[in-house]
């Protein structure tokens, strides 16, 4: 176990490395003036230019560059010189080229509004997909399962911007049951924290919910129809114990894996949930970022996503270990 | 056992008559077991022979009260202990499944779950059934692993199905089906999947356990070896009917059916001729949504119509055979001309007496 953490730490290292690179480099290959942008002035003078220049170490060699950014990432680094200069503390990503905010200010006002939304809506879309699945494979046929098939094509065909409207439109304005969605710190107001949130949970956890529910509905028919379910009807077990602690069980681990995955994927920000119910989380500074060729910002994000991604990965193998004890870790 | 069904006095433990299963399927209707009637006492063993598809799983299946009622049509008795268990409630035949008759099956891995060690499988068939603690049950579940020759119960207890042996699976698979003394064991095919020497094993574990518990089985097989070693009795089912049924000398010694002669011409034999070829049955099982008319054996006959005889209209009844008693026989066929067949053509191949001497 430990040596296998040991690997897939080394290797996700790697791979962030890898990412940081290419996200660099490519910060270089856009066709973006990073010095107009911060000079603000649409006649930029030389000399403005020559020191802004000078100041973001675009004269220097890119490979002094990488490590100067990545030093900073690390124990931080004084950027700029002489009058100009700022101390800039680890973990640094730079300020943004727009306000002169340090990104790692941004990212953390920006994470815990994405956070809150992905494990929420995780919570609700895993619940809706395991129950509505197992429910409809149980009742394979029936009317539940009708309506699972039914319910997982259209939260498929739906999208997050028609329902979150609907949603705040009925139960915000209509039946005003809902505050306006925003972010409360949950260490401030858990109440505000949740009821805020509420309506962005259901709606990303409603459509990511479909594909769960074939998912599981897929996985508990293949299980139920297992030697290994027969045996446990054969050992006299009830119904609800053959079902659940025998089919559901062994149902249940694809499903975790991809689960870890999805919920990995949108750490790195949920833009359009974001976008649609105007809560400010890493997904939509990431696309201001963009839009407004704000490097430093663009570059923090990918390598949180990227970070996201690698960790989720490391976490589901070592979930699948313990949960399979067919797979062993090494 | 306390709640396990008490048995009548006199007469066979299981005795099932005259049962059809069928299935609605969207080709149509499934006639998986047509009018099939036998009967077992406790410390027999009856081999149930067939082709895939000749309904002897579903025949067991349906003593265990295994099928989907829902999509399964079933009439006639199975009396286990005297109780017809086709007129239970789910909840009831539930309650005897494990208990009064447990079943082992063909392959021990996928028949074991993958994510629960072996020992909390076992208590859990025991625990099922006995309102103990679970030490108790630990305690018997190892009892059980040692009793099935499982070398290291205590260690084996805490480990996965994946880190047994298929024979050790097998051996598991058994330790849990006897768990709580069940008076019929159906094994289907419990051999199948092992070498041959594990398959000796097994059986002669079968053997030794049936001795000590005195529980009726019923054998599930396509291979009469292993029906010459341990059976007492032989029902040999082709297209979801009974064709021959008798005690073990008479259905493989003096089979009288022509498709038992396939079955036994078709195994190689030590003692043979090794430049004789085997003898394959032509063609396939049939179809059990269209069974072919008459003797359902018939298009796969070589004696077929020998006499001009009904064999494509009408289904042979199982009658006695002139001279044996038990020994029945679904075939048009004159007594005679099946008697100086078997005799000339059929019993040189002899499988029967070659299993039992290698056995």
């Amino acid at each position: 176990m430990l040596r296998f953490f040991i690997r897939r730490a080394l290797l996700a290292v790697l791979t962030l490395f890898a990412i940081s690179v290419s996200t660099f480099l490519l910060f270089f290959a856009v066709p973006a003036n990073p010095v107009a942008t911060m000079c603000g002035n649409r006649i930029c003078p030389e000399s403005t230019q020559k020191q802004i220049t000078h100041d973001l170490g675009l004269d220097q060699p890119l490979i002094t560059q990488y490590t100067e950014y990545m030093k900073g990432v690390f124990v931080g680094r004084t950027i700029g010189s002489g009058p100009t200069a700022k101390e800039c503390p680890a973990p640094c990503l730079g300020y943004s080229f727009r306000t002169g905010q340090p990104v790692w200010d941004i990212i953390k006002n920006g994470l815990p509004v994405s956070m809150s939304i992905v494990i929420g809506a995780a919570v609700v879309w895993l619940t809706i997909g395991l129950v509505l699945g197992t429910a409809a494979a149980l009742r394979r046929g029936g009317a539940l399962d009708k309506f699972s098939v039914g319910f997982s094509l259209g939260g498929a065909s739906m999208q997050i911007f028609v329902l979150g409207p609907i949603l705040v439109a009925v139960f915000v304005y209509g039946l005003g049951w809902l505050p306006r969605p925003t972010y409360t710190s949950p260490l401030v107001n858990p109440l505000a924290w949740a009821t805020g949130l509420i309506l962005p949970w259901v709606t990303l956890g409603a459509i990511n919910s479909a594909p769960y529910t074939r998912l599981s509905r897929a996985q508990m028919l293949e299980t139920l129809s297992e030697d290994y379910v027969r045996t446990a009807r054969a050992k006299g077990l009830t119904r609800r114990e053959v079902n659940y602690r025998h089919a559901l069980r062994a149902a249940i681990t694809p499903i975790v894996t991809i689960a870890g995955l999805d919920i990995g994927i949108n750490l790195g920000g949920v833009v359009i949930t974001e976008t649609t119910f105007n809560l400010q989380g890493v997904g939509r500074y990431a696309v201001q970022a963009i839009n407004d060729l704000n490097l430093p910002i663009v570059m923090a994000t990918v390598l949180l996503a990227a970070t996201f991604i690698v960790v989720a990965n490391v976490v589901v193998d070592m979930l699948y270990a313990t949960i399979d004890p067919r797979v062993k870790l090494s | 056992m306390t709640t396990s069904p008490s048995s009548p006095a006199s007469g066979p433990y299981l005795d099932v008559k005259d049962l059809r299963v069928r299935f609605s399927t969207e080709d149509g209707v499934v006639r998986a077991v047509d009018g099939v009637s036998f009967q077992l006492e406790r410390g027999k063993t009856l081999g149930i022979v067939g082709e895939s598809g000749s309904g002897k799983s579903v025949t067991s299946m349906s003593i265990m009260g295994l099928h989907n009622p829902k999509r399964t049509a079933m009439s006639g008795e199975i009396r286990v202990g005297g109780t017809d268990v086709l007129k239970l409630s789910e909840d009831k035949i539930r309650r005897l499944r494990g208990q009064a008759m447990a079943m082992i099956f063909q392959d021990p891995l996928s028949s074991l779950h993958p994510y629960y060690t072996i020992g909390r499988q076992i208590v859990e068939a025991y625990r099922v059934h006995h309102d103990v603690s679970k030490a108790k049950a630990q305690k018997r579940a190892i009892e059980m692993l040692d009793r099935v020759g499982i070398p290291q119960p205590q260690k084996r207890f805490e480990q996965y199905p994946h880190e047994f042996s298929g024979g050790m699976r097998q051996r598991a698979m058994i330790a849990m089906s006897l768990i709580n003394d069940p008076d019929l064991l159906i094994a289907d095919e419990p051999t199948t999947a092992l070498d041959v020497t594990v398959q000796a094993q097994i059986l002669d574990l079968l053997e030794s356990l049936q001795k000590e518990f005195n529980s009726a089985i019923i054998l599930i097989t396509h291979d009469l070896g292993v029906v010459a070693q341990v059976a007492d009795d032989v029902l040999v089912m082709y297209g979801g009917r009974a064709v021959e049924y008798g005690n073990a000398e008479q259905v493989l010694r003096a089979a009288q059916m022509p498709y038992t002669w396939g079955l036994l011409s078709s195994i190689p034999s030590v003692h043979g001729d090794s430049d004789a070829d085997l003898v394959p049955i032509k063609g396939n099982p049939p179809s059990l949504i269209n069974l072919p008319p008459g003797c359902s054996f018939h298009p796969r006959c070589r004696y077929a119509m020998l006499n001009g005889g009904p064999c494509d209209q009408e289904v042979p009844e199982l009658l006695p055979v002139q001279g044996e008693v038990g020994h029945l026989v679904a075939c048009h066929l004159p007594d005679q001309f099946r008697k100086d067949t078997y005799v000339n053509e059929i019993a040189q191949t002899g499988v029967a007496v070659v299993s039992e001497e290698l056995a």
